[in-house]
């Protein structure tokens, strides 16, 4: 069944171990699935995103991960990500392997992912100290040139979740405004979890718009206000307040994991999430 | 006393460095707002590029992340993000990239990664996000830092970001194909490089800020460029403009998001 619930889609999905892309470059980001992952207990994760943003946080804070594929670590606008820094820093709650790229570097890797090539070519990485700390970047030689390029492994996760503004009942998935890698992490995905805002009959013919064909997309989960803190063009604005607000609820364990308590465990699902913090306001 | 503060002085300094048409891929925080700032004043058909694929972006106020929806509803066109990097940054399409970080030394080379050792840091940074790249393809670039004893230092603690590398052409030998950073604007005034060793030297002051001042701020022994520049003051235009954004930008970003139900 294409069309399914998150608490099915996750469990189908997501094992313990998994590799794991929640995409969308501040906009759209999955945050319902990501609590459905805290709440089903995932274990020993690669989490994958180019931006872990709040959403990793906490899963990390929640200790679902062991390894972290990223290339900008911080709250946009804001400073740190303290429960990623905990993680990094004292190990805490776990020690968390991180594979360090830089944004074009994962950006290729992902493309790379979805054309099924084992590795991206770039021009990148130049001059810095990433190499040396990331045996993971390499380089390679043009065949043509000569040329000494830098080589990433391709990333081919094994599940993606997005968060889209609208599927159809045949499971094909339209997304309009900032994409970030959304389409090539999908594409480069075993298995496609994709939550929408919107459940319609068909889709108009999208011509230039991003579709992902429903037979790339594994499950599609009708979720209104999936991607609350961050956001979803045409429906409702990022809570940028939220974003400013998380860097005191995240500084201490203790505030984080009461906060986590609360708002994501004791709220049975994101509609029950998205109420509590209703009524906190 | 002066009627700016030390932070309009940097961002109306890093704004007039900014011409009209150029194509300027932009960071967030102070370089967001000198752009800005930029566009509002003397440069209207500058092009913003932010990292998110917002091409030619016009906001009506400051994003606060780097892909804020204000960003899209105001840009010429939006990309998938493998597209900006590839097709613009590195085919070359960007004239000027706009950088911060933690860390500078004295050939503009910046960390944004780690202080203390990168397996064991005593302080984790968010890391290189698109600044490696910006540094290494924009065909220059601006750095906007603001100047402590642990951000000017003499050794970085992790190179994220080339800038002239060990100085004395050691960046153009790379086959780097942007020419690094040609000015570091910091709140005392701007450093550039010197011709032939790369090193970043003193050659511009804000008004009222002395030599020694910018000297003990700086963790190398800094030089002192031939000719010192002496900054203007910011315009009463310039202020009132920067003032203004960022007082839409406070309005904007207090103003309550309705939580989707």
């Amino acid at each position: 069944m294409k069309i399914t619930t998150l608490s099915e889609a996750i469990r189908r999905h997501v094992a313990d171990g998994a590799c794991v892309a929640l995409e969308g470059f501040t906009h759209l980001i999955p945050f319902a699935a990501g609590h459905e992952i805290i709440r089903q207990g995932r274990r020993n994760l690669h989490l994958v995103r180019m931006t872990p943003d709040l959403v990793y946080d906490q899963l990390i804070g929640m200790g679902c991960a062991s390894r972290l594929t990223f290339s900008w670590g911080g709250n946009p606008g804001v400073g740190s990500l303290h429960r990623l820094r905990d993680a990094v820093e004292r190990h805490w709650p776990a020690p968390l392997e991180i594979d360090e790229h830089t944004h074009a570097g994962v950006a290729a890797a992902y493309c790379a992912g979805a054309a099924r090539l084992p590795f991206a070519v770039l021009r990148g990485y130049l001059g810095t100290d990433l190499a040396e700390a990331n045996p993971r970047i390499r380089g390679v030689e043009c065949p043509f040139t000569g040329e000494r390029l830098a080589a990433v492994p391709a990333i081919n996760p094994d599940v993606t979740v997005l968060h889209a503004q609208r599927a159809d009942r045949q499971g094909n998935v339209a997304i309009h405004g900032i994409l970030g890698a959304q389409r090539e992490a999908a594409l480069a995905a075993r298995a496609l979890i994709v939550t929408v805002e919107e459940l319609v009959e068909s889709l108009p013919p999208a011509m230039n718009g991003i579709v992902l064909p429903h037979w790339v997309v594994s499950a599609v989960v009708h979720c209104p206000g999936g991607a609350y803190p961050s956001y979803v063009q045409g429906h409702y604005s990022r809570d940028n307040s939220f974003y400013q607000r998380w860097d005191a609820i995240s500084r201490d364990r203790d505030g984080f994991r009461a906060w986590m308590d609360k708002h994501v465990l004791a709220s049975p699902d994101h509609a029950g999430f998205l109420a509590s913090l209703g009524a906190a306001a | 006393m002066s009627d700016w503060t030390r932070d309009e002085m940097m961002t109306v300094a890093a704004a007039r460095r900014l011409w009209n048409g150029c194509v300027c891929f932009v960071g967030i925080g102070l370089p967001s707002a000198a752009c800005n700032l930029a566009r509002l004043t003397h440069a209207p058909d500058i092009v913003l590029i932010y990292e998110s694929g917002t091409l030619g972006t016009r906001p009506e106020v400051l994003p606060l992340s780097i892909g804020d929806g204000e960003l899209a509803d105001t840009a010429a066109c939006v990309v998938p993000l493998p597209e900006v990097f590839a097709y613009f940054l590195q085919a070359g399409r960007v004239d000027v990239g706009f950088l911060g970080a933690a860390q500078i030394d004295r050939y503009g080379n910046l960390n944004s990664t780690v202080i203390g050792p990168y397996h064991a840091p005593t302080t984790r940074l968010p890391g290189a996000g698109g600044a490696t790249e910006i540094a290494a393809h924009a065909r220059q670039t601006f750095v906007m830092i603001k100047a402590t004893p642990r951000s000017l230092v003499a050794q970085l603690d992790f190179r994220t970001s080339a800038g002239f590398l060990e100085g004395h052409g050691a960046r153009a030998r790379t086959g780097m194909r942007g020419a690094g950073p040609r000015a570091v604007i910091t709140d005392f005034g701007m450093l550039t490089p010197e011709a032939d060793s790369d090193e970043l030297q003193l050659s511009a002051l804000f008004p009222g800020v002395t030599v020694d001042e910018a000297k003990s701020a700086t963790g190398w022994p800094l030089t002192v460029a031939a000719q010192v520049e002496a900054i203007e003051p910011p315009t009463a235009l310039e202020l009132a403009t920067l003032r203004e954004l960022h007082a839409r930008t406070r309005e904007a970003h207090r103003r309550p998001v309705r939580i989707p139900a």
